[in-house]
């Protein structure tokens, strides 16, 4: 018997009566100020929040932000300049210098300030973690209230890979000090797009 | 470690010979328990979502053999390659071989209590091969060789200026700064270039979901990703209770997760691993490990519940001030002192004997598991099986004989009140052990026996 067989009997020998399943409904939570309970909850755990009317504003605060030795890849439209071809074909080494990485998130959550992010959002999976400074486009309507709220919208799309991400990378293992850029983004901002 | 041999009372009294570190311990984590408290207080859902999140255990469990096959038949669908490991050994010499058959001598490694459990790092280094801890806490315990002492924080019970001294000899650090910002900064070079030029990195799992065979990595730091998205071959070690059934679960696992541990509303990176990149491999090793066993023992499989936040430690009075190490286990704790017997009841017979039973652990627990009255039950399963250390037989017998005879009862409590009284230097003194950290208390002038027969 391999060990496959002999786990599988083990367990189905060893496993108590059917218990179901739980009914999941939850309260729908705040569905008033969104975007403002987004914010906070995000500041708080720092990440910065800009509001911005249009992906022009976004453009401008990359330009006051960065010389021309940084290297910037953004995968939003509308930004010139700064759209590389990054597929996934392309080695993820190859960005170990990106500065800052600029994306586009399917929908953010209220609660915990966090971002949902898929594969081809990303271009390359490493990129959000490489940079060291992570980029976020966000509309304002796409804030959703809670987690249950979140996995409603993410319903059965397939992806290879996503993530939900809030805040920069961080740590607080030397005496619970907390420090921002562990080993991924020492910061994340958040531009929070009117609609 | 040349602890092993020394039980949990032992090592704890190891640990309280420095008063100042048992208080600075016991305060940090006390901290994290009142951040979890805050954050607790904000969901109104809260006790909802323990509920839920207990029921979806109990159904995980009652049907985990088809939820473990619907999961690999998932996995598989989306290019990941499943194997099955009985215990330990096997798993270990899985990841060996994956290594081998790609020439591979070093890897990088995120946090996983599961391979600590299987003693993964020391079996690869014997087999020649290198592996670095990419957790700065799990890196730090590693260049001390030590283990972790906590689940969540494994550094817990190290001050910055031993870490600073510590970076000092393996890094190259300033003698005498312990500066957390420049300590963590050099540990991000250091091990951005790790990242950077490692082929396999292993991680843990939090959640494997049966629905759709994608598997939930939780990290703060981003560590994770870092190795996983840089390598050619991606490792994922996972217990069989890892399970849940579909995705939307996550909702009410990752709502209570972080929250319970640290405070966190989540972790910075909540990461879906559901098919491999172009060209490159994900690797599950499914390990049972006593965990099939510890299902079949009806009164101690909710311990297979756990999503392993270490809310349960932080609050515990004993762990606070008996630090993790105490528990001579890869898991430490009250949550460590369930698990630990159903592996070796004989080597951790003392660990169910280290609390007070005093219940915060349960009432902290997120997935509602019964840790203080398992501690409970655990006693008297290991008493019956005989591995009650001997000390404690000795006592519980003559407990046991004065208990049953009114005369010995009444006179040894006469003799102990006596003696109290008038000769405290006998009882005052390191051969009681109740005498240690504490002073006796002053003795009641009569029993309520004698004062019941004067007053009624």
């Amino acid at each position: 018997m391999n060990d496959r067989e002999q786990i599988i009997n083990a367990i189905a020998a060893n496993q108590p009566a059917f218990s179901p399943s739980p009914a999941t409904h939850f309260s729908a939570g705040d569905q008033e100020g969104l975007a403002s309970q987004f914010a906070d909850t995000l500041t708080a755990i720092g990440g910065v929040v800009f509001i911005v009317d249009s992906l022009a504003d976004i453009h401008q605060h990359i330009k006051d932000n960065t010389s021309a030795e940084h290297r910037v890849i953004s995968r939003i439209g509308g930004i010139a300049g700064y759209s590389e071809d990054i597929d996934t074909t392309l080695s993820p080494h190859s960005l170990q210098d990106v500065e800052i990485a600029v994306l586009k998130a399917h929908f953010g959550v209220a609660e915990n300030g966090a971002v949902w992010l898929t594969e081809e959002l990303m271009g390359n999976r490493v990129l959000p973690f490489i940079c060291q400074h992570l980029m976020i486009a966000l509309y304002m309507k796409d804030i959703v209230a809670n987690m249950h709220k979140a996995y409603e919208r993410i319903g059965s799309n397939s992806y290879g890979f996503g993530a939900f991400i809030a805040g920069p990378s961080k740590t607080a293992d030397i005496e619970q000090s907390l420090v921002m850029g562990a080993h991924g983004p020492k910061t994340m901002t958040v531009f929070l797009i009117r609609s | 470690m040349s602890t092993e041999t020394k039980d949990h009372a032992a090592l704890a009294d190891d640990f309280n010979k420095d008063e100042d570190r048992v208080d600075w311990h016991d305060e940090t984590l006390w901290w994290i328990r009142q951040k979890r408290d805050k954050a607790v207080n904000k969901l109104p859902d809260w006790e909802l979502l323990r509920a839920t999140a207990s029921a979806i255990k109990n159904n995980v469990l009652s049907n985990l053999s088809a939820y473990l096959q619907e999961f690999e038949a998932k996995a598989q669908n989306n290019g990941i390659i499943v194997h099955w490991a009985a215990d330990a050994k096997t798993h270990n010499k899985i990841v060996l071989d994956l290594l081998n058959a790609k020439g591979i001598k070093q890897m990088v490694k995120s946090k996983s209590m599961l391979t600590e459990e299987c003693h993964l790092n020391e079996y690869l280094e014997n087999n020649n091969i290198e592996v670095i801890d990419s957790d700065l806490g799990e890196r730090i315990v590693q260049l001390a060789k030590e283990p972790p002492s906590h689940i969540v924080l494994p550094c817990i019970h190290k001050k910055k200026e031993e870490i600073g001294e510590l970076f000092h000899l393996h890094l190259g650090t300033d003698k005498g700064n312990s500066d957390p910002q420049y300590l963590t900064e050099t540990a991000r070079q250091h091990l951005r270039n790790i990242f950077i030029t490692r082929r396999a990195a292993l991680t843990g799992v939090n959640f494997a979901i049966a629905e759709t065979g994608e598997f939930v990595v939780c990290t703060n730091e981003g560590n994770a990703d870092m190795g996983a998205h840089l390598a050619d071959i991606h490792i994922a070690s996972m217990g069989i209770e890892k399970i849940i059934p579909e995705r939307k679960h996550l909702g009410v696992f990752l709502r209570l997760l972080t929250r319970s541990a640290t405070g966190q509303p989540i972790t910075t990176y909540s990461s879906h691993y559901s098919k491999p990149r172009d060209g490159k491999e994900i690797h599950i090793i499914i390990v049972d490990n006593g965990r099939s066993k510890q299902l079949g023992r009806a009164d101690f499989r909710n311990s297979l519940k756990c999503i392993r936040c270490g809310a349960c430690m932080n609050t515990c009075p004993v762990y606070r001030r008996s630090g993790g190490h105490s528990y001579h286990n890869a898991i430490s704790g009250p949550i460590g002192a369930i698990l630990a017997p159903n592996l070796d009841m004989e080597k951790f017979a003392d660990l169910p004997f280290a609390s007070t039973l005093c219940g915060s652990c349960s009432n902290v627990c997120p997935v509602k598991i019964d840790i203080h009255q398992q501690l409970y039950k655990w006693r008297q399963v290991i008493v019956q099986n005989g591995y009650a250390p001997a000390a404690k037989k000795a006592a519980m017998k003559l407990m046991s004989i004065t208990l049953s005879s009114p005369f010995l009862y009444h006179t040894s409590g006469k003799a102990g009140r006596l003696v109290l009284r008038f000769a405290p230097f006998a009882v005052n003194n390191r051969f009681n052990p109740w005498f240690k950290q504490r002073d006796m208390p002053a003795p009641p002038n009569q029993s309520f026996g004698e004062w019941y027969a004067k007053n009624r």
